[in-house]
């Protein structure tokens, strides 16, 4: 989904940049509160680990391919904020290697840092608490980054072909684009879900109390030691 | 938090980076080479064509290979190694900075002898 150099007319880059920079502003303040000792090391290593993610492209239809957008999955195991700065901070290393146009970076950011960040979470905290009480919080967690992480696709999508109406550089059949584009990402999206759940399931196995989406979820205690001695 | 639980989570943090390098180091060899969903889709409906040359085309890591490394194998792994090493020193950099930092006491208060001023 890196939109390359060109495809969008100056009001629109320029536009998309004022949104991404606004973002990433409110972005830094709000991480603070989600980031201490033991969660920024990780959050470091959840963008170094989007971008090695969004570098393997799998097939998802004749001639065309995918890879993880990674909003969802940096949101819900970091917090929303940092999963913004995440996400940036893949986009910025990304042009060194020549992907995703420098002017295109504003563009960039809103169409997968905040837009994948705010469906992808705003979709996963629906749906957990959606899903009854009995269900396990681990299982929950699971379930629901499946799910938000496959809708931030299309959503990201669909954005773009509304930024295309706005200024695109080509003349096109706006229903077609549409069309093609909610189709293939729907796809793309079912891959970013597969991922997503995979990584957060794993990393919640293992280290639960490092998950944001899990803080405050605890365990139930268990009493270990002896019973005391009834009288 | 006690040295145990403190090595613990260094040797979980290790584990999670080893993983970053493998993935972009080695299974990328194997990505597919298709166009993604937004250039396939550049491609059918004709806007393809409106894709101008990237500002940055010519950078030592232009198209996740190193230049001046022939095998391709080991270019792309490289390239892909010193990308998530540059995403985890700038990220990791940035979330250090911001992160929040334990207050002095519990009510707030700047323990005596501090020079920082409230």
């Amino acid at each position: 989904m890196h939109v390359p150099d060109g495809f969008f007319d100056a009001p629109v880059s320029i536009g998309a940049g004022v949104v991404a920079a606004a973002g990433i502003a409110v972005s830094l303040r709000g991480a603070r509160r989600e980031l201490d000792d033991r969660t920024a090391p990780l959050a470091g290593l959840s963008a170094a680990f989007v971008f090695a993610a969004q570098m393997i492209n799998f097939p998802v239809a004749a001639g065309t391919s995918g890879h993880l957008m990674g909003g969802a999955l940096a949101a819900i195991l970091v917090g929303p904020y940092a999963g913004v700065l995440c996400i940036s901070v893949v986009l910025l290393v990304q042009m060194l290697f020549a992907d995703g146009g420098v002017s295109a970076y504003g563009i960039n950011v809103t169409l997968m840092a905040l837009v994948g960040v705010l469906v992808g979470y705003g979709v996963f905290r629906l749906v957990t608490a959606a899903l009854p009480g009995s269900v396990p919080a681990k299982a929950k967690v699971t379930a629901a980054a499946f799910l938000g992480a496959l809708a931030s696709v299309p959503a990201s999508a669909l954005t773009f072909v509304g930024l295309y109406a706005l200024g695109g550089t080509a003349d096109l059949s706006l229903g077609a684009v549409l069309t093609a584009m909610l189709g293939v990402h729907l796809l793309i999206g079912i891959g970013e879900g597969v991922i997503t759940a995979l990584t957060v399931g794993t990393v919640a196995a293992v280290r639960p109390d490092l998950v944001y989406a899990l803080r405050g979820e605890r365990t139930p205690l268990e009493i270990r030691s002896p019973r005391p001695a009834e009288v | 938090m006690t040295t145990g639980n403190r090595r613990f989570l260094l040797a979980f943090l290790l584990a999670f980076l080893l993983v970053a390098l493998v993935v972009a180091g080695v299974v990328s060899f194997y990505a597919s080479g298709d166009p993604d969903g937004l250039s396939k889709v550049a491609e059918d409906k004709g806007f393809a064509a409106q894709e101008e040359d990237h500002a940055l085309k010519d950078s030592p890591l232009g198209d996740y290979g190193v230049k001046g490394v022939e095998n391709e194998r080991l270019s792309g792994g490289l390239a892909g190694v010193i990308g998530v090493g540059l995403t985890a020193a700038v990220g990791g950099g940035l979330f250090w900075a911001v992160r929040r930092r334990p207050r002095a006491t519990p009510s707030g208060d700047v323990p005596a002898g501090s020079s920082e001023r409230r």
